[in-house]
């Protein structure tokens, strides 16, 4: 199949003792938004962190683009083009809000010892386009006005924008979103979900998200995977997951 | 048996002394690291010190003709752990204690300076000049044929093995039985969650710290009258000798640090006796370098997973 | 001051008596019938007594003077003095700069010899300082063995200068690309490891250096060293009195003036003078180009920058290599400096000088650096009493700058890279 971006199919991950995560799989098309959801506690983030390279699975498959990736380290995941956001924001919090998103360019700026030691022309151009780049995202995420300002003073909200406009500095095809909304106000959530799909529609990306708010990741989702315990629970569209008796029962705990 | 053997055991023999003591003084550095997680760069010159100490004793108690050799010991070991004891708790609560938290490396650089402070501190007060001291406990027992080369176990060495047994047995029953060891457990684990449930991790900190000067004292007494011959720059190759000793046995771990420490004396024992004494130093780094690379959590530590 | 406060300051101040007294009081003396104890001088008792009553009245005043110390460290955090970049204030850091290198070139000729010679060991410090910096203040990857790459900078030029004739010049590069290369050889396997034992390593690493230096005799002289090291010559102009070979020319033959030994001392701080202003611009341009960012971007938080796709190793060696490449200068300049060198200058001590430069400048800053590389080469000089004292008050340095100030005495803003609106 052409379309396919990723394939995970039996992902463990154990701890010791703990298995964390039992034997999961996942399927990503490409433009597609692709949401895990599950209790506290079911092993989404630990999914993620197998995913991007932070932690070497146990056992399983992770096939991006039709090549195996699961024994690669982060950057290299990374510079691949699946890209993640963190549950808790990880900002260069003492850098300015436009010195985050260069960073993220790194690969993309001119690096060459010789022509940033001489500010030659090509260095110069290289820099320039970086910044402006920037500015068109920091335009798009509402965060124009504080490019020069630090990253750790910006208001909660601002910061998880910021932390989603510096992965796509990256230039991702996957962009994989650790509870985006987690502590957003319902009028920051409805522009995440626009954010979001926005992202799929203009730029022609996937979105892989982890989230809580049921209301966001009903309304986005193209497909939904449930975890619970480590182990896949169930998958399908939304509709399909809300009327699914084995999630509404471990989301309400009952036996 | 050959002559080859017998030189062979020998050089086995000399590294498991030499090993045993690096072991008490990697204690130290294993049980600050388990529970802070930082390395306590001055344990070296704690070392030192308690070598400082045990010749003062042994100095002072000849110079006030006793001669029996059980009360030189037990006075020796006594009054340099009670010493270097003291010099753990002050290094904690100067050069640690107000940097907890934060940047990782800000104690570390502090640390180094205490070091510095120390050693320098031993030499301006004690000349730089080696003190020698002629050895107290002679003789041994030979094996091997008259005629050619003989292994020579000497009663010291059999004290060393002998203490460092004692103390090891010591450690592991305080650290296992014990309300504070099971405390300074708990805290290795997770000292924050040790914090709130009730646990005095201060008080647990500075036990550690005592612990581990203690261990340096009783290897500063044995290693001192085992060389005969001390100065103020000892502590640092010894610090780092066993620094190496507690990485490669698995820093945190207390079995580890004397498996560690045993397998570089005898590396050392070997080196020193086949190729050359110069060389050991660099071989015993380079297994530093080896295990760090290849086997970062050592050959007893916990693999340590990275929090995302 | 309640009781409790009393009984600390006393059982600190026995502590205290515990550690010194025995130390300072009495010494241990090798006499021909054996071990004796011996007392020390007066002075050294008085010390203690000093010491003792130090610590019983500053742990009975704690809560007073801690809230003192409080205040100024609060404030020193909210208000802090901090250089700013020099993005921030152009014109005062062009004045300044002006300033400093018409300092520096007018300093020779109205300086004694011995002066200008001092100031070349103060510059040669200075690179080193900078050199270091990049390393620890920039990518945060604490270096202890960095003696290491100035030993390698010391017997490249000596050994290719004995052996072989090269001149310094020629060496010089030479020299630094070779401890570059040792730095990137270093680096490539240690710089996954965590701080920590990174710093380990590179301890065992200068004193690998050192050992090796002291057991190859045959190349290195072993503990005698390598002698006779030629100084630099201007465009093939020797400054000796007599030529080294026939094809030789001497300076003062070539200007027709008369020999003097002053014309080498100025000419070797002249040198270190344009390679220090080298140093400056290198780092200054290297702090605003993208690998500038991301040492900074590494130092903040290492797990994002993974995630980002960049490869922390080959960042960090980016540093250690920089790092490396000014100390393999400094040490040729070093060696040109002496005539003369020994693995006696490389001991771990020298490391612990270099890393103090840093800590009390000001990890980062660079203007911190230099008049901190300037403080710990002119003190010793001064105080000929204070050398004995220095390394202990080196020590004790680091400990109370890390306790009060460890951001250094003259912190300086990063320059930000700024985005001009429309």
């Amino acid at each position: 199949m052409d379309n396919k971006l990723l394939e995970v199919s039996g992902l463990t991950m154990r701890f010791g003792g703990l298995l964390a995560v039992n034997n999961v799989a996942l399927e990503v098309n490409e433009q597609e938004i692709i949401s895990v959801i599950g209790p506290n506690g079911a092993g989404k983030t630990t999914v993620f962190n197998c995913l991007t390279g932070f932690y070497k699975p146990t056992a399983g498959q992770v096939i991006y683009r039709g090549e195996p990736v699961q024994q690669l380290p982060g950057h290299v995941i990374s510079r691949k083009g699946m890209v993640r956001t963190f549950q808790h924001v990880r900002l260069f919090k003492d850098m300015t809000v436009v010195e985050n998103l260069l960073v993220a360019q790194h690969r993309h700026l001119n690096t060459n010892f010789l022509s940033g030691l001489f500010k030659t022309k090509s260095f110069k151009k290289a820099e320039a386009e970086g910044i402006e780049r920037a500015a068109n995202w920091l335009e798009r995420i509402g965060l124009a006005e504080f490019a020069n300002r630090q990253a750790g003073n910006l208001a909660y909200g601002q910061q998880r924008r910021l932390e989603i406009a510096r992965c796509m500095m990256t230039q991702p095809s996957l962009l994989m979103l650790d509870e985006p909304a987690a502590g957003l106000n319902p009028a920051e959530t409805d522009e995440l979900d626009e954010l979001i799909v926005e992202l799929r529609d203009q730029h022609k990306i996937s979105i892989l998200l982890i989230e809580h708010d049921m209301k966001l990741v009903m309304g986005i989702s193209d497909r939904i995977y449930v975890v619970n315990q480590g182990c896949p629970l169930a998958n399908g569209t939304p509709k399909e997951i809300q009327s699914n008796p084995d999630v509404i029962k471990a989301y309400l705990g009952e036996f | 048996m050959s002559e080859q053997f017998y030189y062979f055991l020998q050089q086995i023999l000399n590294g498991v002394t030499i090993g045993s003591t690096y072991a008490l003084i990697a204690i130290g550095y294993t049980m600050v690291y388990g529970i802070i997680g930082m390395i306590n760069f001055a344990h070296g010159e704690v070392y030192m010190i308690g070598s400082y100490a045990a010749f003062f004793v042994l100095a002072g108690l000849a110079m006030l003709g006793i001669d029996s050799l059980v009360l030189l010991l037990i006075a020796a070991f006594a009054l340099s752990i009670m010493i270097t004891s003291a010099y753990g708790w002050s290094i904690e609560r100067v050069a640690y204690r107000p940097l907890r938290g934060g940047n990782r490396l800000i104690p570390l650089i502090s640390a180094i300076g205490m070091s510095i402070f120390l050693q320098n501190f031993v030499r301006l007060a004690q000349g730089s000049r080696d003190i020698a001291m002629p050895s107290l406990i002679t003789g041994g027992w030979t094996i091997g044929p008259a005629d050619a080369f003989n292994v020579t176990l000497s009663y010291m060495q059999v004290v060393i093995f002998v203490v460092t047994f004692i103390s090891m047995t010591v450690l592991t029953a305080f650290i296992s039985k014990s309300k504070m060891g099971r405390a300074c457990r708990a805290c290795a684990e997770d000292i924050g969650m040790a914090n709130l449930l009730g646990i005095n991790t201060n008080k647990v900190i500075s036990i550690t710290f005592v612990i581990g000067a203690a261990l340096a004292a009783v290897a500063g007494v044995l290693l001192s009258m085992y060389y005969g011959v001390i100065n103020p720059y000892l502590g640092f190759m010894a610090g780092l000798k066993a620094f190496t000793a507690a990485v490669l046995g698995g820093i945190g771990s207390i079995p580890g640090a004397v498996l560690g420490g045993l397998i570089l004396g005898i590396t050392e024992a070997i080196t020193a006796g086949y190729f050359s004494s110069e060389y050991k130093d660099v071989v015993s780094f380079g297994l530093l370098c080896f295990v760090l690379l290849f086997m970062p959590t050592g050959i007893l530590g916990k693999p340590e997973v990275e929090k995302v | 001051m309640s009781k409790s406060s009393f009984i600390d300051a006393l059982i600190a101040s026995v502590v205290m008596l515990i550690l010194t007294s025995w130390l300072l009081g009495l010494q241990l003396d090798n006499q021909p019938d054996g071990l004796r104890i011996i007392l020390n001088d007066a002075a050294h008792t008085t010390w203690v007594i000093v010491g003792v009553i130090l610590v019983f009245f500053t742990q009975l005043f704690k809560a007073p003077i801690s809230r003192v110390f409080s205040g100024i460290k609060s404030k020193g955090q909210d208000s802090g003095f901090k250089l700013p970049a020099p993005e921030e204030k152009p014109t005062l850091y062009r004045f300044l700069t002006i300033a400093a290198l018409a300092g520096l070139l007018i300093w020779p000729f109205v300086a004694s010899r011995g002066a200008v010679d001092l100031a070349t060991l103060t510059l040669i410090y200075v690179m080193l300082g900078l050199g270091l910096n990049v390393v620890v203040g920039l990518a945060g990857l604490l270096d202890l063995g960095y003696v290491g790459f100035y030993a390698v900078g010391a017997y490249t030029y000596g050994i290719l200068n004995t052996y072989f004739g090269v001149g310094f010049w020629t060496a010089l590069p030479i020299a630094g690309c070779l401890a570059a290369l040792f730095g990137f050889l270093l680096g490539f396997p240690v710089l996954r490891l965590r701080g920590d034992y990174l710093a380990i390593v590179t301890l065992g690493f200068g004193e690998i250096i050192r050992i090796m230096l002291n057991n190859m005799t045959d190349l290195t002289g072993g503990p005698n060293g390598i002698s006779q090291i030629d100084k630099p010559t201007l465009f093939g102009l020797e400054f000796n009195r007599r030529p080294s070979s026939d094809e030789a020319t001497l300076f003062h033959d070539f200007f027709g003036i008369d020999y003097s030994s002053t014309y080498k001392v100025i000419f070797v701080y002249l040198a270190a003078v344009l390679l220090v202003v080298l140093t400056v611009f290198v780092i200054n341009r290297l702090l605003r180009m993208p690998i500038g960012r991301a040492w900074e971007a590494l130092r903040e938080d290492e797990i994002a920058c993974r995630s980002l796709g960049l490869n922390p190793t080959i960042i960090k060696l980016s540093a250690f290599t920089i790092g490396a490449a000014f100390a393999g200068f400094a040490g040729s300049f070093f060696a040109a400096r002496q005539g003369f060198i020994s693995p006696e200058s490389f001991t771990f001590i020298e490391s612990a000088i270099i890393l103090a430069i840093v800590v009390l400048g000001g990890m980062g800053s660079q203007i911190g650096v230099i008049l901190a590389a300037i403080i710990m080469t002119i003190l010793p000089e001064m105080a000929r009493e204070f050398n004995e004292y220095r390394m202990l008050m080196f020590g004790l340095m680091m400990v109370f700058m890390m306790i009060w100030r460890p951001q250094g005495l003259l912190p300086m803003t990063r320059p930000k890279m700024e985005m001009r609106n429309g």
